[in-house]
C-alpha cells in the first residue's frame, strides 16, 4: 500500500491561518454534500464521518482509505459509493470518529499518482445510509435501525409459531405466516373478499405509525406475511403480483441480516444487504419490474467495492443466521395500471379487467383499427412532448439529403416534427404526416406540409427525385400494409429517383455492439445524456419502484412473451423478445425539461431518446397539448405523480427483412442497405 | 400552404383519374415576404406544371401578368422570376379548401395546412 497520510498539523487548539482555511473548506465540502447528494451533516459529533474527497470518485482506493481512517480505531463499515468523490466510515466508538475528524481534517492523501485533501463530517448513521444507496433500484430505500433491539424481540415474540392455522405454512424453502389476507401460493394472489380472523399484530402498529409519520407510507398496511429463514433457506426471484397489492411494499428484517438480490429484466443485479432491524421500502421500479429474492445458502458474500454495488461494503463473509421477515402490505382493490405492463398482471390480459392488450390483426380492418388505437391516437396525444425529443437529425439521414442535388423535389412521409425538412436548404421540400397534431409543429416552424397517410400519399405520381421515410414503416401491422408503404414511396419518385427507409431493428445488438437505445439504459443511470438520439426508441421507465417479500414466482420474462397472440408489451430499453409488440410512451406533461433535469433524474427517468421519428399518425384534430384522451391505451400511475403511459404498435424488423420487403416491390433496386444505432436501413433507387 | 406545394398535390380518391390540379376554395390568403433567390427559383421552375400554378394563382387573384405558357431563356429574366418567386413562395393559402375536379371532395386547409386524409371507403 503506498498509501502516505502527511501529517502536517498538530491538534493545536489555536485557529491558524490554515485552521481557518480547512474549515472553510469542510463547510464548503458539507453544503456542496448537502445540496448536491442530499447528504446532511451535522455538528455533533456521532460514530459516523463522510469523507468528501475520499471516494472512488476521486481515484481513492478502498484499501488506501481504509489504511487512512483504521489508526483512528475499530472502523465498522467502510462504504463507497461508486462513482462519488466521497466515502462514510463508521466507527465502533464514536472516540474513533472524533479522532479520525480531528485528525484526518484536511490531510492529503497521496493514493498512486493522486493526491487529495479530506474534509470530513459527522453524519447521522441511520440517515447517510439512506442516502447513500446509490446504485440502488429505482424506488428502493433502505432505513437501518429502524427498530430497536426491544421492539425487535416483541416483533418476534408476537408470531406464535406454534398454533397452526390455514394462514401459516411450512413451504419448502420457509416458515411463513399471514395476517390479514391469505397470500395464496398456487394462484400468487389474495381472497380479497375472505379477510382472516386475525388482523396484524398489535405490536406493529408503532411501527407502522413511525412509518407514516416518517412519509415512508400514505397508508397503513392490511397484510402481513411473516417469512422466516433458517441458514441454508431463501426465497425465489419474483416480483410481488401487481393486482394484489399497491405500490409501496415495507420489508422488516430481524433477527438476522440476510443479502437480499434484485434483479431487472435486462439482466442487472443489485445485491442489497438487509442488516437486522432495517427497514426495506419497495416503491415504483423496484417494486413493479425487478425481481427480489434470497438464494438459499449459509454464507453470504458481501461485496467489498464493485462498482455497481452501492450496498454496504467492506464486509466479506457473512454466517447467517435465522431471520424473520416482515413484509407489510396494502390489498389493492383496482386494478394496476403501473408504468411496467411487461410485468404487470393486471395489464397482461389475464386478469378479469378489460386489458390493453391486443392482438396481431388477422384481417385488414383489425389492422386499421389496431394502427388506428396504437400509431395514430398515441402520436396525437403524445406530440408535443414527442417533439421535444427529437432535435437532432441523424447524421446518416443528413448525408443522404446533403448529397442530392440542389434543386431537387423532396418528400418526407412521415416527417413527425419535420426535422429533416430544412436539414438542406437547396433542396424543395415537403413533408406529410398522420399525426395533425404534429404537422402543425412542422407548419408553426414555417416548412410545407400536409396531413396524409402514407399508404396513400396526395402527390402527382413521378413528382419527386427523393423520398424518406423515416421510422414509419414499422408502424404497419401486416406485411401487405409495410408492402403498400414501400410501393407509395416508389409511385412518387422519378425514374432515377432515391428513396431512403429507416425501420426499427429487432436486432438491438449488432457486430457486438450494443445500439444507443439499449446503451441510453446504462447510462442513464449515472449522466445527463443528450435528449435526443436519433432514431427510434423513445423513452424508458418512469419511476422507480418496487419492493420486496414474499411470494410471487412468477418469472417477469414469461409475462413478456404473446400469450393467446396477444401482443407483449415492451420494456423500454431492453432487447426485443418479439418482432410485434407494443412500446410504452411514458408522457411528461407539464413539467418542463428544466424542472425534471434540475431533479437531476431526467435521464435517469428514461426521457426519450431517440427518435422514433414519426410515424404517420394521427388523424384528425387533438392539439398538441391537449392531455391525451381518455382511451384504453393510457394508464395512469396510481398514486401521487400520475405519468399516462401511451402503447405504440411496432413490427420491428429482423436483418434482411428490410431488403426483401423492398425487392417484392416492382420497377426499384436497392442499391445500399446498412445498419444504424439499432435500425435497419435501405437506399433504393427507381429503376 | 404555398402554391408550390398545391402544384404537387392531387386527389388521391378511390376511383379518380383526374385529380389534378385540386380547385383552390381560399377564404384566408396571406402574402409573406420571403427572401428572392433566383437560382433557387430557376431550378424550381422545370419541376413545376406550370398550367396548373397560372391556374391557382388565377383563383386566389394573384396572377398579375403571369403568362399562359413558361417563356424560353426565364433564367436571365429576373423580372419573370421575380413573379415565379411571389406565387411560389411569397402567396399561401391560410383558411379554405381544396377540391378534387372529378369527385368533388373537399379537403379543409385550416390553419395554413391542407389535411388530405380520406375515409375507410374512399381509400
Amino acid at each position: 500500500m503506498d498509501c502516505d497520510v502527511v501529517n502536517n498539523m498538530n491538534a493545536a487548539t489555536r485557529r491558524t491561518k490554515e485552521d481557518k482555511k480547512v474549515l472553510k473548506k469542510q463547510q464548503k465540502a458539507s453544503h456542496t454534500l448537502l445540496k448536491h447528494e442530499g447528504i446532511s451533516t451535522t455538528p455533533q459529533p456521532t460514530k459516523s464521518l463522510v469523507v468528501a474527497n475520499g471516494g472512488l470518485g476521486n481515484g481513492v482506493s478502498r484499501e488506501d482509505l481504509f489504511a487512512a481512517v483504521k489508526q483512528f480505531g475499530d472502523v465498522e463499515s467502510l462504504l463507497m459509493p461508486p462513482q462519488k468523490p466521497y466515502a462514510f466510515v463508521t466507527y465502533r466508538f464514536e472516540d474513533g470518529a472524533r479522532k479520525a475528524h480531528a485528525q484526518l481534517n484536511g490531510q492529503k492523501l497521496q493514493s498512486g499518482e493522486n493526491s487529495v485533501t479530506f474534509y470530513l463530517s459527522y453524519v447521522d448513521s441511520a440517515k447517510h445510509r439512506e442516502e447513500a444507496l446509490v446504485g440502488f433500484p429505482e424506488g428502493l430505500t433502505l432505513v437501518e435501525d429502524f427498530v430497536s433491539l426491544e421492539e425487535e424481540a416483541l416483533l418476534l415474540a408476537a408470531v406464535d409459531w406454534s398454533t397452526s392455522n390455514e394462514a401459516q405454512k411450512a413451504l419448502k424453502h420457509r416458515r411463513v405466516k399471514h395476517y390479514g389476507f391469505e397470500f395464496r401460493y398456487d394462484n400468487n394472489n389474495v381472497d380479497k373478499d375472505k379477510p382472516l380472523p386475525a388482523g396484524l399484530p398489535d405490536e406493529c402498529l408503532r411501527v407502522l405509525q413511525r412509518c407514516l409519520q416518517d412519509g415512508l407510507i400514505n397508508v397503513l398496511p392490511d397484510q402481513l406475511t411473516v417469512n422466516q429463514y433458517e441458514s441454508g433457506q431463501g426465497i425465489p426471484p419474483h416480483v410481488d403480483t401487481h393486482s394484489a397489492f399497491e405500490d409501496t411494499i415495507l420489508s422488516l428484517s430481524l433477527g438476522a441480516k440476510a443479502v437480499m438480490e434484485f434483479r431487472h429484466p435486462d439482466g442487472r443485479a443489485v445485491p442489497v444487504v438487509l442488516p437486522e432491524r432495517s427497514l426495506l421500502v419497495m416503491k415504483g421500479e423496484s417494486r413493479y419490474l425487478w425481481t427480489h429474492g434470497i438464494t438459499p445458502r449459509k454464507f453470504d458474500l458481501v461485496p467489498a467495492c464493485e462498482p455497481d454495488v452501492g450496498s454496504n461494503s467492506g464486509l466479506t463473509l457473512s454466517k447467517r443466521g435465522t431471520r424473520t421477515s416482515f413484509t407489510f402490505r396494502k390489498i389493492r382493490y383496482e386494478p394496476c395500471c403501473c408504468a411496467f405492463p411487461s410485468a404487470c398482471d393486471s395489464q397482461e390480459g389475464t386478469s378479469p379487467y378489460p386489458s390493453p392488450s391486443p392482438s396481431l390483426p388477422r384481417c385488414h380492418a383489425d389492422a386499421t383499427l389496431l394502427e388506428e388505437e396504437y400509431v395514430h391516437r398515441v402520436y396525437d396525444a403524445i406530440a408535443s412532448h414527442f417533439s421535444r425529443t427529437r432535435h437532432t437529425p441523424w447524421p446518416q439521414v443528413c448525408h443522404f439529403l446533403s448529397s442530392l442535388p440542389p434543386g431537387s423535389v423532396l418528400v418526407d412521409v412521415g416527417c413527425g416534427n419535420g426535422k429533416y425538412l430544412g436539414v438542406n436548404p437547396q433542396l424543395i421540400t415537403v413533408g406529410c404526416d398522420r399525426s395533425s397534431a404534429l404537422v402543425q409543429i412542422c407548419a408553426e416552424r414555417g416548412f410545407q406540409v400536409f396531413v396524409s397517410d402514407a399508404l396513400s400519399v396526395p402527390l402527382r405520381t413521378a413528382s419527386c427525385d427523393a423520398c424518406i421515410s423515416i421510422a414509419v414503416i414499422h408502424h404497419f401491422s401486416t406485411l401487405k400494409r409495410r408492402l403498400a408503404a414501400v410501393r407509395e414511396l416508389v409511385r412518387l419518385l422519378k425514374p432515377g429517383g432515391q428513396a431512403l427507409i429507416y425501420v426499427w431493428a429487432y436486432e438491438q445488438e449488432y457486430n457486438k455492439q450494443k445500439s444507443k437505445y439499449l446503451k441510453d439504459h446504462d447510462k442513464q443511470h449515472n449522466e445527463e445524456k443528450s435528449k435526443d438520439t436519433p432514431e427510434e426508441s423513445q423513452e424508458s421507465h418512469e419511476e422507480p419502484s418496487v419492493f420486496i417479500t414474499s411470494h410471487v414466482e412468477r418469472d417477469v420474462k414469461d409475462a413478456s412473451k404473446m400469450t393467446e397472440g396477444r401482443l407483449s408489451v415492451h420494456t423500454n430499453r431492453t432487447a426485443f423478445n418479439s418482432q410485434d409488440l407494443l412500446v410504452p410512451w411514458h408522457l411528461k406533461g407539464r413539467k418542463t425539461h428544466g424542472e425534471e433535469e434540475s431533479s437531476g433524474r431526467f435521464s435517469s427517468r428514461g426521457e426519450p431518446s431517440p427518435d422514433l421519428d414519426s410515424s404517420m399518425s394521427s388523424d384528425t384534430t387533438n392539439s398538441p397539448d391537449s392531455k391525451c384522451s381518455p382511451s384504453d391505451n393510457l394508464s395512469q400511475i396510481p398514486g401521487g405523480s400520475s405519468v399516462p403511459v401511451f402503447h405504440r404498435y411496432y413490427h420491428v424488423f429482423q436483418q434482411g427483412e428490410l431488403e426483401q420487403l423492398c425487392t417484392q416491390a416492382t420497377g426499384i433496386k436497392v442499391q445500399h442497405s446498412y445498419y444504424d444505432q439499432g435500425n435497419w436501413c435501405v437506399v433504393l433507387q427507381k429503376e | 400552404m404555398k402554391l408550390l406545394t398545391h402544384n404537387m398535390l392531387t386527389s388521391h380518391v378511390k376511383g379518380v383519374t383526374k385529380g389534378y390540379p385540386l380547385l383552390i376554395k381560399a377564404t384566408e390568403v396571406k402574402v409573406n415576404e420571403v427572401e428572392f433567390n433566383p437560382k433557387f427559383v430557376c431550378r424550381m421552375i422545370p419541376k413545376l406544371e406550370w398550367s396548373a400554378l397560372v391556374q391557382a394563382a388565377d383563383q386566389l387573384g394573384h396572377r398579375e401578368d403571369l403568362p399562359g405558357e413558361l417563356v424560353p431563356d426565364y433564367e436571365k429574366n429576373e423580372d419573370f422570376l421575380k413573379k415565379v418567386h411571389r406565387v411560389l413562395l411569397e402567396v399561401e393559402v391560410i383558411e379554405g379548401s381544396l377540391q378534387c375536379p372529378e369527385s368533388g371532395r373537399e379537403f379543409p386547409i385550416s390553419k395554413g395546412i391542407p389535411n388530405m386524409l380520406l375515409n375507410e371507403d374512399e381509400a
